[in-house]
């Protein structure tokens, strides 16, 4: 066949036309399509039958009920649990996030023990047996140089069955030293022992108050149990609950309450004797609840309440006169005021004279265990661990005074008190502390005054870490023993803070451990039956588990069923025996204690002249400051006027920063008496002048590379400050000072 | 079988109640697989659908105040649908639906070429610039409902579309067409603690959003509340979510009204 042009086109263009008009072109685009579109390298989640498994967070002590959506063996997403009594289906941002740390790379995957010298990082892997084995070993060589009291457990929590099996081992073993983390609940539980005479946590009524009074609570900051909280806000929001906010910084609380008074960092127990003093001038109190069920109201007015005339509180505070005296006229007036303390998140204590001048005034206007005030709620269950035996060495052991001074004779009311540890160890020849366990707690990181804990740490010889997850703590411990997540472990979790019924929560495995870690209860229990006797026989159960159900008896079933136990119906006594003290009432002011009112201004460490600014610490839902550190999703919604970079945001008033040649974005130097360290200014309108701020829970050195080495440990610049006469460390601020840098 | 009625799926968010705790958007990013990288403190490039910005008063101390307000998609209908966005993309990978109201994203289709972020008035369109990566081991918790996102397409919130589509399918099996209030809803709104967001069917007149923002169907959706207000009203983006704040100084920080101008009776 003869090709000509004519042919060839119509060869071609016939053949174009029918290509086209055959499948093939459309195949190989959509083929062309599908195989651009393959991204192998981007996972492609596993779908698979759905599940939902209902447990108890434990990432703050708001004991919220969480309900975690799994798809076969992946728990995907962690949501608040319906009907549950605290949280009733909705979550906080950090409740959101727990999956992060259950599947994060901060977790510690086996036992540890370090090898290169202490906080190198440098780790090898052992076996369970080998680990314990060791521990085993330092305690009984301990116990039998007659050392058993050098051994001390410093925990996050307390009241839990694993607490309990830790304080129960000290016991027999022959240690009085169990030191459980402060809170603004170590106050409270003081101040409600020397006024109310009852030894129980406080609980508020705040559904059913008509006034809220917050001597700088962070009620939306993570306050007592936050999504409690944050429900109690929208709730008075929707009824016209007034909420008048002091601090001397507008926090997200401030710019949420009706009303916002700036005062004078410190001084918020003198605004509380301040109002006290106009509510009994002009005679506003509850004059049967004063004369019915209290004492000592003369006596307050006699020795405390003159010395705070409105003039001289007005002085003090910065609050000027007729704020003060109308506040304490609508305080006094409303149906159902409630007055609270604790700032920020309430991880600090309060001074013993603060929390009695709060707890007063809620006396005055008669709110103590009444609809809407300050309940005195008592220990959920009366659990009775069985009485142990005790060797010799156990109760030569247990006469030993605590390490920490808590409980003697300076401090009798006081657990705990942790800032006085690193004193404790320093101030001794050799240390008084030879082997410390830490459980669910990270003081490396939290205590402040760093470079002092860090000299007292280097003096320890053996710490054993029980952390889930590398934090500052374990990253300096000489072997970490793993526990299992909160996701991946069964425990109870008795009451909620804040909340005004009894409670106890169960933790239950959402998912199987996903690595070789141990529930520090468990870890106990073998390691008391590796010291043998007398030891081991106080430990009689084969796990956890077993011991939980032998305490909680007949409740065991419901707790494990419902995965929380509630006293709904719970009701505070009535008035005539709501008092324990001697008096069966109320005491303003009572023996040993009237003299504490005069403590009620505690100082910031640091002259005036040197350091002329103050430097306060603030809370902020979107970065976890406690025990447990912030997850990657956290960090992404911090602002970027906080952290930059890894630079940290130090907030200073504009007024402040014109005198120091400062603006925003300027790096700066902040000093105090305890360190210094480099930060960015940012300029804010909603702080005191004189006063500078920076959150808490940055400067991380431990957990994942999204967290590490961003912004500041504000700690590392703070220093204890002791309540005289309480012995808590209430230290609110501490005085500093800002050069350009 | 009875035609479905269209619905028109908006939000109504209470800056009275919101506590500007974020809740919301880590509800959002563990929802929708939202990943995260080392530093996201370049907020440009940070993706978070659900973003919550800090307004001031601009007042000094002590009068300064501060109001949160939640940003997520305003799945704008515009005029008879045409959003922004959706009028700009050349490569149909988002369109308004008119049976939901829900401006979809559709991943695979999206070149990237980033029109719609330019046309997106509210910032709510983010760009993948890196692949997604995750942690050894966190991939585990993963929402297979959401595919993750891959670099070089665009996203944005979906009013969580995933439970639409859930919901639906059980209505089906059921038997049903139409959906409770309750049966569909965001993951930012189950989950902010401080109950501030709602959210449903602003043409069901008892739903709780059109009950609180009485969208003005006259108007193209203006609220008829006083207390509320939408995002750059003037623009005629006709968005759906609605804000409700009883300070006038927020309600006027909604768009850009001259000192005379008077929000709560611009229409």
């Amino acid at each position: 066949m003869k090709m000509d042009r004519r042919s060839f086109l119509s060869f071609v263009i016939g053949g174009a036309a029918g290509i086209n008009l055959s499948p093939l072109p459309w195949k190989l685009t959509d083929d062309l399509a599908i195989w651009s579109q393959n991204w192998p390298w981007t996972p492609v989640p596993k779908d698979g039958e759905v599940t939902h498994v209902n447990s108890t967070c434990f990432l703050c002590p708001g004991g919220c009920g969480i309900t975690v959506r799994k798809v076969e063996d992946r728990a995907v997403k962690i949501e608040g649990m319906k009907g549950h009594p605290v949280n009733d289906g909705s979550i906080c941002i950090l409740g959101l996030a727990g999956l992060q740390f259950l599947y994060g790379p901060s977790r510690v995957r086996t036992p540890l023990r370090r090898v290169g010298e202490r906080g190198e990082n440098k780790w090898e892997k052992i076996s369970w047996e080998d680990a314990l084995a060791e521990v085993a070993k330092n305690l009984s060589d301990l116990r039998s140089k007659n050392l058993s009291h050098t051994v001390a457990c410093i925990s996050g929590y307390s009241g839990g069955t694993v607490p309990g099996l830790f304080e129960r081992f000290l016991t027999v073993y022959g240690s009085p030293n169990f030191v459980r983390t402060p809170s603004v609940k170590d106050s409270y539980e003081l101040g409600l022992h020397l006024m109310a005479g009852v030894q129980a946590d406080a609980g508020f009524d705040f559904e059913n108050a008509d006034y809220i009074l917050s001597f700088g609570c962070g009620i939306i900051e993570g306050w007592g149990s936050p999504v409690r909280m944050f429900k109690a806000n929208s709730r008075w929001k929707e009824n016209g609950v007034k909420v008048v906010q002091l601090e001397p910084r507008l926090s997200n609380t401030a710019a949420k309450s009706d009303q916002w008074i700036a005062v004078t960092p410190g001084t918020e127990g003198v605004l509380a004797l301040g109002l006290a003093r106009v509510i009994v001038d002009e005679s506003l109190y509850r004059r049967e609840f004063i004369s019915g069920y209290t004492t000592g109201f003369n006596e307050l007015i006699q020795n405390v309440l003159k010395d705070y005339p409105p003039e001289q509180v007005s002085k003090i505070t910065g609050v000027d006169k007729t704020t003060l005296v109308s506040l304490a006229r609508a305080f006094a007036s409303a149906k159902k005021p409630l007055a609270i303390c604790g700032r920020g998140k309430g991880a600090v204590p309060e001074s013993a004279g603060e929390v009695m001048a709060v707890l007063a005034l809620n006396a005055l206007v008669g709110n103590i265990n009444q609809k809407g005030g300050v309940w005195s709620v008592p220990g959920p269950l009366s659990i009775r661990w069985p009485e142990p035996e005790m060797d010799a060495q156990a109760a030569g052991g247990m006469q030993k005074a605590r390490i920490d001074g808590a409980g003697g004779k300076k401090y009798p009311h006081i657990r705990s008190l942790l800032h006085r540890v690193p004193d404790a160890v320093n101030s001794a020849e050799a240390s008084p502390l030879q082997t410390l366990f830490v459980l669910e707690s990270n003081p490396y990181y939290s205590l402040s005054d760093s470079g002092f804990v860090k000299k007292a740490w280097q003096k320890i010889p053996f710490v054993v870490s029980f952390s889930s997850y590398l934090d500052e703590t374990a990253q300096n411990s000489d072997l970490i023993l793993p526990n299992h997540t909160y996701l991946e472990r069964k425990e109870d979790i008795p009451g909620v803070e804040g909340f005004h019924k009894p409670i106890v929560n169960l933790m239950k495995p959402v998912v199987t451990p996903q690595f070789n870690t141990m529930h520090a209860g468990d870890v106990i229990i073998r390691l008391a039956k590796k010291l043998g006797d007398p030891i081991g026989k106080a430990f009689p159960w084969e796990d956890t588990e077993a011991c939980m159900e032998e305490l909680f008896g007949d409740k065991w079933e419901e707790l494990e069923e419902k995965g929380y136990w509630f006293n709904g119906n719970f009701e505070p006594p009535p008035l005539n025996k709501s008092f324990e003290t001697a008096s069966r009432k109320f005491e303003f002011m009572g023996e040993g204690f009237g003299a504490f009112y005069k403590e009620v201004i505690v100082k910031a460490p640091g002259e005036e002249a040197a350091y002329p600014l103050v430097l306060i610490p603030y809370d902020t839902p979107r970065i976890a400051g406690g025990r447990i550190a912030n997850a990657p999703f956290l960090t992404k919604t911090v602002p970027d006027t906080v952290i930059k970079g890894k630079d940290g945001f130090v907030e200073v008033n504009p007024k402040t920063a014109l005198s120091y040649g400062l603006s925003e974005g300027r790096y700066a130097l902040l000093s105090t008496p305890k360190g210094s360290a480099r930060v960015r200014v940012h300029l804010f309108e909603g702080i005191m002048p004189g006063v500078v701020a920076m959150p808490t829970g940055l400067g991380h050195a431990g957990y994942d590379t999204y967290l590490s080495g961003k912004g500041v440990n504000v700690n590392e610049l703070m220093g204890p400050v002791e309540d005289s006469a309480s012995g808590l460390n209430a230290a609110w601020g501490i005085r500093a000072k800002l050069s350009k840098a | 079988m009875k035609q479905d009625q269209a619905r028109k799926y908006g939000m109504v968010i209470d800056l009275d109640k919101c506590t500007g705790c974020g809740a919301c958007m880590v509800a959002c990013m563990a929802e929708n697989n939202v990943p995260f990288k080392e530093d996201e403190s370049n907020k440009l490039d940070s993706i978070t659908w659900m973003r919550v910005y800090q307004l001031t008063n601009g007042k000094s101390y002590p009068e300064t105040d501060i109001c949160y307000i939640p940003r997520p998609c305003m799945h704008c209908e515009g005029d008879h649908g045409h959003s922004p966005c959706v009028s700009v993309c050349p490569a149909t990978a988002t369109d308004y639906s008119i049976k939901t109201g829900i401006v979809s994203q559709i991943y695979t289709r999206c070149f990237g070429c980033r029109y719609c972020m330019g046309a997106c008035p509210y910032h709510a369109r983010y760009f993948n610039w890196w692949d997604p990566v995750w942690p050894n081991g966190m991939e585990k918790y993963l929402n297979p409902n959401v595919s993750p996102r891959m670099r070089g397409v665009v996203e944005k919130c979906s009013f969580c579309f995933h439970r639409y589509q859930q919901a639906m399918n059980k209505a089906f099996m059921e038997d049903r067409r139409e959906l409770q209030e309750n049966e569909y809803q965001t993951a930012c709104t189950q989950a902010c603690p401080s109950g501030a967001i709602l959210f449903g069917d602003l043409n069901d007149p008892k739903h709780q959003v059109s009950m609180l923002a009485q969208p003005d169907s006259e108007h193209s959706g203006r609220p008829k509340n006083p207390k509320a207000f939408r995002l750059l009203e003037r623009l005629g983006t006709n968005p759906k979510v609605y804000y409700i704040s009883s300070r006038e100084w927020v309600r006027r920080a909604g768009d850009n009204y001259l000192k005379n101008e008077n929000p709560g009776k611009a229409h």
